[in-house]
């Protein structure tokens, strides 16, 4: 009886933790395969849905930390996106290894948002808001345009043929078997995307704790107060809006190597409202919000896609309203929803809980 | 030898001249009030000094050096510290978190321990509080963050602007017994207040401000005897 007391404590908490992390881990490793026997689409939208988290990640540096709200974000996919299909493709003529291209167009998105940052320092809230709303349609225009007189974006055309992402001879979108499973493009894909995104989970909590951290915290509560707390607002604030822009430029530059083609019509500012959308669903500020935002509304509206159609169907023998239409119907729902009783988000950072629930400034 | 000297400083917003050439100086060591009533200069005048706002570089000079238009950032590492008005805590941070932010620009981080401490027996309320979001804390408990945090940066000048506005009087009697405290420990303090009396009563030095001018000064306790004083800020008529 003792004995099997002894064994029950096995299961302590920081066990219990680890197993936790160990199931999860497991089944993130398994996934793919899951859902290839569903459809290879399914690991297409998994895909996806990690490119998504990625950006949601890089959106809450600005907007769930420094409290920059910015409804062009999708800018920085883009440019990241064109920065390796114009060095990996037919287009120029250059094929570049991705390896130098990732970092590259990190780089150029990084320039983009110290470009957007630096005019709009001493702006805050709905102010800042439409300016960078104006700032995402102002890239898109551009890649719109930018075929005459020189070519550079092709246009709306876009860019197609882009190469994948390659070590020598083994291509990310070719089929392989290895050790008798079968690695689909996707599939491959899909454990470099995971990689990724891990380390920018890392990237992630590491900065929300660090003296940056905590900078965006301060200027995002009170910028004179920040300031004469010995914080340079300037500096730190235009490193939010680096960073931030930062991600977008490697997950754009993975979009463009997934896809093979993109073109301005991927860069709407559709996009950038459903990225903040994930970053203010899933909880502004927390990490794990994010990500659990993230891959809701990515995956979510995939399953009405599939559902709502077949549901029609066999509820009325015909299909009364458009899958799109219910979607975008219920994607509203959710977030006003979500606004009346859940405003801090499904997972709240600590900070913003306080904001929303406690009662403010009680005099003395 | 003086800490801090101010020397024909003016300051404009847009065209206005708030502040229209004053000279001022705050000893080493010494506790200096700046009076004047609502609209005077005097805030303006701690805003410039703790460099939120543009100034000939000239007319303020810290530690013999010209600071005027300087960074704030910069001042803080070089020991200056500003308790701005209405308090500026951040209110969805703790109080301990608040007070951490206050020794942003230190990387000493035993001796920002011990300041903590230091701190928290200075103000035991805060060390009570030091869970809880600033934003719940009463006006009175936020002054005492407010500058508990300015102290964490281990200032050698203190700027204290307005710290007995929208206090209940017991509770400016607190702050002020904690203003002597942080001065006897050797902290230069330059005072902006509103209460005349109880800021002429805490000082060595007092300079009255009007109309973006500096009007009179001197030791406090002649400013607190001074018919002109009386009569205009003490609220005594001969």
């Amino acid at each position: 009886m003792r004995a099997g007391l002894r064994q029950m404590n096995i299961l302590s908490p920081a066990r219990a933790k680890w197993l936790g992390v160990a199931l999860i881990a497991l089944t993130l490793i398994g996934l793919p395969f899951a859902l290839s026997s569903v459809g290879t689409a399914w690991v297409r939208i998994a895909n996806l849905a990690i490119l998504f988290t990625f950006l949601a990640l890089g959106l809450n540096i600005v907007v769930g930390f420094a409290g920059l709200l910015d409804l062009g974000y999708i800018a920085f996919y883009a440019v990241g996106a064109y920065a390796y299909a114009l060095l990996a493709s037919p287009h120029f003529d250059l094929h570049l290894p991705f390896w130098v291209i990732l970092p590259i167009g990190a780089l150029v998105a990084c320039l983009f948002g110290v470009l957007l940052g630096a005019p709009t320092l001493k702006l805050r809230g709905d102010y800042l808001a439409i300016v960078t709303l104006g700032f995402g349609e102002i890239v898109r225009i551009f890649l719109n345009n930018l075929s005459q007189p020189v070519n550079i974006t092709n246009g709306p055309q876009g860019i197609s043929r882009i190469d994948p992402f390659s070590f020598g001879s083994f291509s990310f979108s070719q089929n392989e078997t290895i050790v008798g499973l079968a690695f689909s493009g996707p599939i491959k894909y899909y454990y470099i995307l995971l990689a990724l995104l891990l380390l920018a989970i890392v990237v992630n909590l590491r900065l929300q704790h660090s003296r940056i951290g905590r900078a965006w915290e301060a200027i995002r509560e009170d910028e004179v107060a920040a300031r004469a707390m010995g914080i340079d607002t300037t500096r730190i604030k235009l490193l939010a809006f680096a960073m931030g822009a930062s991600f977008g430029g490697i997950a754009g530059g993975m979009f463009a190597a997934i896809q093979s083609f993109i073109s301005p019509e991927s860069f709407v500012l559709v996009e950038s409202i459903m990225v903040l959308s994930m970053v203010v669903l899933g909880g502004m500020g927390n990490v794990w919000g994010v990500v659990l935002g993230a891959v809701l509304l990515s995956f979510v509206p995939e399953l009405l896609r599939y559902t709502v159609e077949p549901l029609q169907q066999s509820l009325f023998g015909r299909s009364i309203i458009e899958p799109e239409v219910i979607r975008m119907l219920l994607f509203g729902m959710a977030l006003v929803l979500m606004m009346l009783y859940r405003p801090a988000g499904l997972l709240p950072s600590a900070v913003r809980k306080r904001e929303l629930t406690k009662p403010q400034g009680r005099e003395a | 030898m003086n800490l801090l000297e101010l020397t024909r400083l003016e300051v404009a917003y847009g065209g206005i001249k708030a502040v229209r050439g004053i000279n001022l100086k705050v000893p080493e060591g010494e506790l200096v009030c700046l009076i004047g009533t609502n609209g005077a200069g005097k805030t303006t005048t701690l805003k410039a000094i703790a460099g939120l706002l543009p100034v000939a570089a000239d007319a303020i000079r810290y530690e013999g050096a010209p600071i005027g238009g300087a960074r704030s950032f910069e001042l803080v590492r070089r020991g200056l510290a500003l308790v701005p008005e209405g308090r500026g805590v951040f209110g969805q941070l703790t109080v301990a978190e608040n007070l951490a932010m206050g020794a942003y620009v230190r990387s000493d981080a035993a001796a920002v321990s011990s300041d903590l401490e230091r701190v928290f027996s200075l103000f035991p309320r805060l060390a009570e509080r030091r869970g809880q979001s600033a934003g719940t804390l009463s006006g009175g408990e936020q002054q005492m963050l407010a500058i508990g945090r300015a102290l964490m940066s281990r200032p050698k000048l203190l700027l204290l602007d307005e710290p007995s506005m929208g206090l209940a009087p017991l509770m400016v009697q607190k702050i002020f017994e904690t203003i002597l405290a942080v001065a006897k420990d050797g902290v230069t303090i330059l005072l902006v207040e509103q209460n005349a009396r109880l800021a002429l009563e805490v000082s060595s030095h007092g300079y009255v401000m009007e109309t973006g001018l500096i009007t009179l000064s001197g030791p406090a306790r002649e400013l607190l005897t001074d018919p002109k004083v009386r009569a205009a800020y003490l609220g005594e008529a001969d």
